[in-house]
């Protein structure tokens, strides 16, 4: 049993498996792109409130979902490589990081962006975005931990204690908008209470959250397979690889 | 619909077209930017496989 998972987990395999997968994840990505983004930019009814400003929803809602979805990857990868040491979990926890970065920086400007018309401010230290802002800054904590270890080991080592301390930031930025009552709006989708938005405005945005996802695994994959070639560039398998690649 | 009209977005176009255009590039850069250390990587195995076969 543990023989077969750490093979299933070894460079070599996620390398070929991944190979195999990353075309579907591609195409799946770029057809969901194009619907959502015709559905949320064209199809999808003009707020009565907010008017055409509030499409700004169908990426900002997404990009802040992944900013959340991404670090309990990265968190969950760290403490899986703590426990049982696996190489793979470490590659997954580095590519995970500028990832994440990239989304909570998007969830940020965008929620600015939005915030101008909307609230007439670009931003406010509201318990929301300063939470999602020291998430940004776990993110590069992350990556700085890292490459500032110069012993491999101890580097992974590191960087996911960190990830898996950062952990209590996600139920705070969740739940900030119900404990400090300020200007971001509280949450119109939920698990228990489904949703409060309308349906011909709702749908879109479930296609665009599917897309977030795939693109997320689709951009996991590329820079874990980088990571795994850069690993293992000397190693017998890779070498063989070169007629393929 | 008219296509004055999508582009205007009621009168929302900076903050609409800022955030969706900021959005693609940083997504696309997220995509573009691993396939060209790709490229680099595969170069650097094909340099070190080729040494390994003379010798």
């Amino acid at each position: 049993m543990w023989k077969t998972i750490l093979k299933l987990t070894s460079f070599r395999n996620f390398y070929q498996f991944s190979g195999k997968l990353l075309p579907w994840f591609t195409a799946i990505t770029f057809i969901l792109f194009a619907i959502g983004l015709y559905w949320s930019l064209v199809i999808a009814p003009i707020d009565y409130q907010q008017k055409d400003s509030y499409r700004i929803l169908y990426i900002h809602v997404p990009a802040a979902w992944m900013s959340l979805f991404v670090y309990i990857v990265m968190a969950t990868s760290g403490a899986i490589h703590l426990i049982w040491k696996t190489k793979l979990s470490v590659v997954i926890a580095n590519s995970c990081a500028p990832i994440g970065a990239a989304f909570t920086f998007l969830a940020l400007v965008t929620g600015a962006i939005w915030g101008h018309p909307t609230w007439g401010t670009w931003w406010v230290w509201d318990a929301r975005l300063t939470s999602e802002l020291v998430l940004l800054f776990l993110y590069i904590g992350y990556m700085s931990l890292y490459s500032a270890i110069e012993d491999r080991a101890s580097a992974a080592r590191a960087a996911a204690i960190l990830a898996i301390v950062g952990v209590v930031n996600i139920p705070i930025i969740h739940y900030s908008v119900d404990w400090w009552f300020t200007l971001h709006q509280s949450a119109s989708i939920s698990v228990s209470k489904g949703s409060s938005m309308h349906p011909s405005m709702y749908w879109p945005l479930l296609v665009m959250a599917t897309a977030f996802k795939f693109y997320f695994v689709m951009v996991l994959m590329q820079r874990a397979r980088n990571e795994i070639l850069e690993r293992d560039q000397n190693a017998n398998w890779v070498q063989e690889l070169e007629k393929e690649l | 619909m008219s296509l004055n009209e999508f582009f205007n977005m009621g009168g929302y176009a900076f903050h609409v077209w800022t955030s969706y255009g900021l959005t693609f590039v940083i997504m696309a850069l997220l995509v573009i930017l691993p396939m060209q250390k790709k490229k680099q990587l595969t170069r650097r195995i094909r340099k070190t496989s080729r040494r390994r076969s003379e010798t």
